[in-house]
């Protein structure tokens, strides 16, 4: 028993830290500290600079541009970005397409899309969710229909994703479309790659409750996709939508967010004040904010004995899950704490002040003007990747076996 | 990174698993923890000769382990078997005699380990609900040696123990860190008097009042009123021992449950496929392993140089067990539904002494105060 990283591990870390110290520029991580909106050019800007070093697709083996991490090295690779306020890694290409590809893909989808993606020709979203298929993601309808003409071999989609985050960005999106209607709902679906640019696409921004413009509808109309498209066998999408969700949970516990959104949150609780003494010496809050704090001390270790678990190369089970519920819990009880931080100033709402270009007075502290919009921001990670209540579904049949 | 406990840890825990499950099956447990005694001292020295005492203690103290982790996978063994002997009372009293005891008080360090000798923790008192420095006892000098008056709550087998390690107010206020001393009472000092009690939770505890008692020179465990930086290591490692066998009880409380879930059957079906009860059984696994992780760090942080950073960790500890301890106890209970009501399943026993735990060593509310008011000198 030893929670200590190895002599090697520490070494890595420091060579992590000196790199963002070097490379991380302090426009962007301000930006992520204070709360604001990354603009498209700044998530590419940080993409350009990982790839650099080689760091991107850092889920990828050797041999197609990964650096061939160990788990405890990505760990400590996304704590220490998530501690120093880097953006993070837009995950649709680089963590979830990628590792598919590299599994199912053909060598001709593999040489095409995997270089792209690292040099940031493609910007990747997901269409995954419908209108009627969210946590019931095997019940998407968006079908495809395959047929040879004089254009060759292809597919004509119709339908709708929706969900789409930084959808409007994308030039590229990989969805699960429904290819046979008479098969049982996993069996009939299929994996392929749209391009977005196609006649028939159309993408419908959703603003979310914080006035913000995230997530997106998607609409394929009689589009034609050529049938090389296709990832993995016809039919056989489920497979692949099953493998890219184990990835997308590998850092779903996001110790780091919130290990960095406490340590801010405890900076504020000392600046603000009630009836002139900080409010982190308010009992009240004081109890809470300790609450949450040894709940993130034992998640960080629960955490990494799940990474222990998978040293020797696997992909997290059914243990993500408890990851994903608590680390999310914590995330969102953080933004809650900062929200009640802000006591009045909560309210005011300077929607402008949350990109680049606002140099108008805020109402309050700095920091104020994000805090709620965060909050209620973060009520989507209970929601996404799979609800707390799909993964206790999950805990349930996988792990207690009822 | 290693998770993993070494080959001897291992080899300790299996054999103190399968003594339990040999010697300590539910009935025998349940004859033990509501006889006479309160536990079976056959037992207790059966425990010894297993080296679970020596597991406790260093080599330099006559053991052979003594680490955070030994203390823990003993004392989870020892919740999950639910065992009422007093091993909270040897490792809490061992601790202060080797962090504190002259050379002729370490003596009694064999005994301890060897299970011939019974000691038990005398600090908690009537009015101090869990606040540690809360010392009404007064000793004052008499010749040589020291008269006690006052009296001490809810000693764990106090009727039955050999030895008491007792503090006591040699100067100060009542509230004060430093005046509090450390005593070695043996039983049947004339002066004291015990009253026993059964616990909720099995075994017996006890009342001890000092009427004027009468102690040598001898009797006093290290510096004269410097007795806290003793208790404080002490209430460390008892604290940490709850915790693991906290932990034991919980894994126990949680196999049953799934159990229990798993063959029950209402309305045509078994009761485990009703969502409302998986996903709190989702929840219980949850919390469970967060508690596991809490054990983790404290058993790591117990020896470490950084006091602060320690005495976080125990209580950051104590508080997430306490909190998912009750959980657990209540859950259980509820999904078992009315048999989970009854004396003779060994369930309930369990969501007992889970709770119980809370109310030793500080509570839940106790820890979290603590933990906080630690945090602040670590920002001053």
């Amino acid at each position: 028993m030893d929670l200590n990283f190895t002599p090697e591990e520490e070494a890595f870390r420091a060579e992590v830290r000196a790199f963002l110290a070097d490379k991380l520029p302090a426009r962007l991580s301000a930006k992520v500290s204070s709360g604001k909106i990354l603009a498209k050019a700044d998530m590419e800007e940080w993409h350009a600079i990982l790839n650099e070093r080689g760091w991107l697709a850092n889920h990828w083996p050797e041999q197609y541009g990964g650096p061939g991490w160990t788990a405890v090295e990505k760990f400590i690779f996304e704590h220490e970005c998530a501690l120093a306020f880097a953006p993070r890694i837009v995950p649709f290409g680089v963590n979830m397409l990628g590792p598919v590809l590299i599994k199912y893909g053909n060598e001709a989808q593999k040489r095409h899309w995997l270089p792209r993606i690292l040099n940031g020709d493609d910007w990747w979203c997901q269409g995954y969710s419908e209108p009627g298929a969210g946590s019931d993601l095997a019940a998407v309808k968006t079908s495809a229909v395959r047929g040879i003409d004089a254009q060759g071999d292809h597919y004509i989609v119709n339908g709708q994703k929706t969900w789409t985050t930084l959808g409007q960005h994308a030039n590229m999106i990989f969805c699960l479309v429904r290819t046979n209607r008479e098969a049982k709902k996993q069996e009939g679906i299929s994996f392929l790659l749209i391009d977005m640019t196609s006649p028939g696409v159309e993408v419908r921004p959703i603003i979310t409750l914080d006035g913000e413009h995230e997530v997106n509808e998607v609409f394929f109309s009689d589009v034609r996709v050529p049938a090389e498209n296709l990832v993995g066998e016809e039919n056989k999408g489920w497979t692949c939508a099953k493998y890219l969700l184990t990835y997308e949970r590998t850092n779903i516990a996001g110790v780091g967010f919130s290990v960095a959104a406490l340590e801010q949150l405890k900076r504020i609780a000392a600046a603000q004040t009630k009836n002139g003494k900080p409010l982190a010496d308010d009992p009240a809050f004081a109890a809470r904010l300790a609450r949450v704090e040894i709940d993130l001390e034992n998640m960080k270790t629960t955490n990494l004995r799940v990474i222990a678990a998978v040293a020797g190369g696997g992909v997290p089970g059914a243990e993500s899950s408890m990851l994903k519920i608590r680390g999310t819990e914590i995330r969102q009880e953080i933004s809650s704490l900062a929200r009640r931080a802000m006591g009045v100033y909560g309210r005011p709402f300077i929607e402008e002040a949350l990109h680049d270009g606002f140099d108008g007075e805020t109402f309050g502290p700095a920091y104020a003007s994000a805090a709620a919009a965060r909050y209620f921001n973060n009520r989507k990670l209970s929601i996404f990747g799979g609800s707390n209540e799909i993964q206790k579904n999950i805990i349930s049949k996988m792990i207690l076996g009822l | 990174m290693n998770f993993e406990h070494t080959e001897d840890r291992r080899m300790l825990a299996d054999s103190l698993n399968r003594f339990i499950a040999e010697q300590y099956a539910f009935d025998a447990r349940d004859r033990i923890a509501k006889s006479e005694h309160g536990f079976s001292k056959e037992i207790f020295q059966q425990f010894a000769e297993l080296g679970v005492i020596g597991a406790l203690f260093s080599e330099a103290d006559g053991g052979f382990g003594g680490g955070g982790f030994d203390i823990a996978v003993v004392f989870e063994a020892l919740g999950r078997g639910l065992v009422v002997e007093p091993l909270l009372g040897a490792v809490m009293v061992g601790e202060a005699l080797s962090a504190a005891g002259s050379d002729a008080q370490k003596q009694k360090l064999g005994d301890i380990i060897n299970g011939a000798l019974v000691a038990a923790f005398a600090h908690d008192e009537a009015g101090a609900h869990y606040e540690r420095t809360h010392v009404a006892t007064r000793a004052e000098r008499s010749g040589d040696g020291w008269v006690i008056h006052g009296a001490k709550a809810v000693v764990p087998q106090g009727e039955r123990a050999d030895l008491f390690l007792v503090s006591a107010r040699t100067s100060g206020k009542l509230d004060d860190e430093a005046g509090i001393s450390l005593f070695l009472v043996t039983a049947k000092t004339p002066g004291l008097t015990v009253r026993g009690c059964p616990a909720i939770d099995g075994g017996r505890v006890a009342e001890l009042a000092f009427d004027g008692m009468k102690l040598g020179a001898d009797a006093l465990l290290g510096t004269e009123g410097q007795g806290h930086a003793t208790l404080e290591r002490a209430i460390g490692r008892g604290v940490l021992a709850l915790c693991a066998e906290s932990v034991g009880a919980m894994e126990a409380a949680k196999t049953a449950t799934l159990e229990y879930l798993r063959t029950r059957k209402q309305f045509g079906t078994l009761i485990g496929s009703f969502q409302a009860l998986q996903h709190r059984m989702a929840d219980l696994l949850l919390e469970i392993e967060q508690a596991r992780s809490a054990v983790i760090n404290a058993a790591a942080a117990i020896d470490g140089a950084d006091r602060v950073a320690r005495e976080r960790a125990l209580s950051a500890a104590k508080f997430s067990i306490g909190r998912i301890g009750a959980l657990v106890a209540e859950e259980s209970i509820q999904m078992h539904g009315g048999i989970g009501m009854t004396w003779e399943l060994p369930l309930p026993h369990y969501a007992k002494r889970l709770v119980m735990i809370d109310h030793q060593l500080g509570d839940e509310d106790h820890h979290l105060q603590r933990y906080i008011a630690l945090g602040k000198e670590v920002a001053a």
